[in-house]
């Protein structure tokens, strides 16, 4: 019985792991110029956590293969005792491998993370509220208008609490259901909740950002491929989630002007 | 006796007044100034909605007509005639349709039926912001029957759909059955008003109210016009 438990074992590992070397699920194609780290780094990531998930499954199998029938009066060997070294090894191993993905993925991390955006990136706000998302760019004047939270009223799309009346940075502000960026260009995405956490998340893209009540969060990415990408709420903000959702466009310059233009003709 | 008959012909001249000597106000709502332009709703995150719209929608807070028309004003006789307590016995219908509330303002009385209908293929969520009212909100798959309530205490009760953050619409719950709705020429019509002096109010939700007082004297017609200032943002 416990050499059968020992072969299910292997089987289940062997099986598991042929999805994951024919890249069965692949990541659907990077469209950003930060992603090819990413996507490095998450391959070595699989590489070095399936060589120690096979491993620790091999040898899981062969312990019970080897020592299933030993009889009643054998010994065990228990920690801290007998088993010491082998004990501190694993955890020497295996912590030495969490902390060499960390360090490699410094870099992958740090490239999105700690580099600040460059002077010329280009910035956009999102908003992120039950259940929607909403764009502002600045408009020509390449200032924001300032932000009055109880003047929000969806009724008449005022979705950013905009006062153009007094505000004349407010004035030729977009605001947009749909977030249109011009290829090749990096972007300087502002963050805010209006209400609860949200998530912003373009697989494409290999961002995941979460949106804090309360904190003004930002990313920077540059997409380098034209076309029309999902972007979704990955972290559950109540009863429609599941239906919360915008597009990214990444569209070339000339595009992106007329799409501007037309915005703010609207 | 004497008394008996003289309450007889008394409340036969009533009821004969009512009838006969029945009064209309007639007018017109209009706006002064230049209003917003209504901003187009991009719905694009819910494709069943998008697709029945040729062209996107625009907001409806302010829908203007022809002659600086003003479409959507309830007008309401808001004191003179006491409430002949009537609730109409059939309910009033608020539609979701193309992720849009059908009509955009719906008028009822308290405690008349109101029925809440979800003619998409998407879930909406219900959510009339009552103040003076119970507070409530309410989800509705697609398929689902409709949802029947009613309002017991008269008021103006902005509604939002907490899935389409652009849906909005406008109950008002008045106390009264003199009441319609300015259409697309901004005209409205009060009929069947017995003779007495009355306030007039117009209400838009952007704009705010107006009040005229208006007097009916015998079988007349009236005109009583409102004004409202427009607002440019």
């Amino acid at each position: 019985m416990a050499k059968l438990f020992a072969v299910i074992i292997v089987i289940i590992a062997i099986l598991s792991a042929i999805p994951i070397v024919k890249h069965t699920w692949a990541a659907p194609e990077d469209i950003s110029t930060h992603g090819a780290l990413i996507d490095e780094q998450m391959g070595e990531t699989m590489v070095e956590a399936g060589i120690a998930f096979l491993a620790a499954q091999l040898i899981l199998a062969l312990f019970v293969w080897q020592f299933s029938n030993r009889g009643r009066e054998s010994k065990l060997k228990t920690f801290p005792g007998g088993a010491k070294g082998l004990v501190i090894g694993a955890i020497l191993l295996v912590g030495l491998e969490v902390l060499a993905l960390g360090v490699f993925g410094v870099k992958a991390w740090a490239n999105q993370y700690l580099t600040p955006p460059a002077a010329n990136a280009m910035p956009i706000q999102a908003q992120a509220g039950q259940f929607a998302f909403y764009f502002r760019y600045p408009g020509p004047d390449g200032k924001f208008g300032p932000i009055h939270p109880e003047m929000i009223n969806e009724g008449n799309q005022n979705l950013f609490g905009l006062d153009p009346e007094h505000d004349v940075e407010s004035r030729d502000d977009i605001v947009a259901a749909e977030l249109a960026v011009p290829i090749n260009k990096e972007i300087h995405l502002l963050m805010h909740a209006k209400d609860v956490g949200h998530s912003f998340f373009v697989r494409e893209l290999r961002v995941q950002q979460d949106f804090v009540p309360g904190l003004d969060v930002s990313v920077h990415f540059t997409a380098n491929k034209v076309g029309k990408y999902e972007i979704v709420c990955t972290q559950l903000c109540g009863l429609g989630h599941y239906n919360m959702r915008a597009y990214l466009e990444v569209m070339s310059q000339q595009d992106f002007d007329n799409w501007l233009k037309q915005q703010s003709g609207q | 006796m004497r008394t008996r008959q003289t309450l007889l012909t008394l409340s036969t001249l009533l009821v004969f007044s009512a009838v006969m000597f029945a009064g209309t106000v007639n007018g017109k709502v209009t706006y002064t100034g230049t209003p917003a332009k209504p901003k187009p709703i991009d719905m694009s995150k819910e494709p069943s909605c998008a697709k029945q719209h040729a062209t996107p929608i625009t907001t409806e807070s302010v829908v203007t007509g022809p002659d600086n028309a003003l479409e959507n004003v309830v007008v309401y006789v808001s004191s003179g005639a006491p409430d002949d307590g009537q609730v109409p016995p059939q309910a009033v219908t608020f539609d979701q349709k193309g992720c849009q509330y059908v009509p955009h303002v719906l008028v009822m009385h308290t405690d008349q039926e109101l029925k809440i209908v979800n003619d998409d293929q998407t879930s909406h969520n219900i959510h009339p912001l009552s103040k003076v009212n119970v507070e409530w909100n309410k989800s509705q798959p697609p398929g689902t029957p409709p949802i029947t309530t009613k309002y017991d205490k008269p008021e103006f009760i902005s509604v939002k759909c907490n899935i389409h953050p652009w849906m909005h619409g406008e109950f008002a719950v008045l106390k009264t059955n003199h009441f319609d709705v300015s259409k697309g020429s901004g005209t409205f019509s009060l009929p069947n008003l017995p003779p007495g002096k009355y306030t007039l109010t117009a209400w838009q939700e952007d704009y705010g109210v107006q009040t005229a007082d208006v007097t009916i004297t015998g079988n007349e017609t009236k005109e009583v016009n409102f004004t409202f200032k427009a607002k440019a943002y």
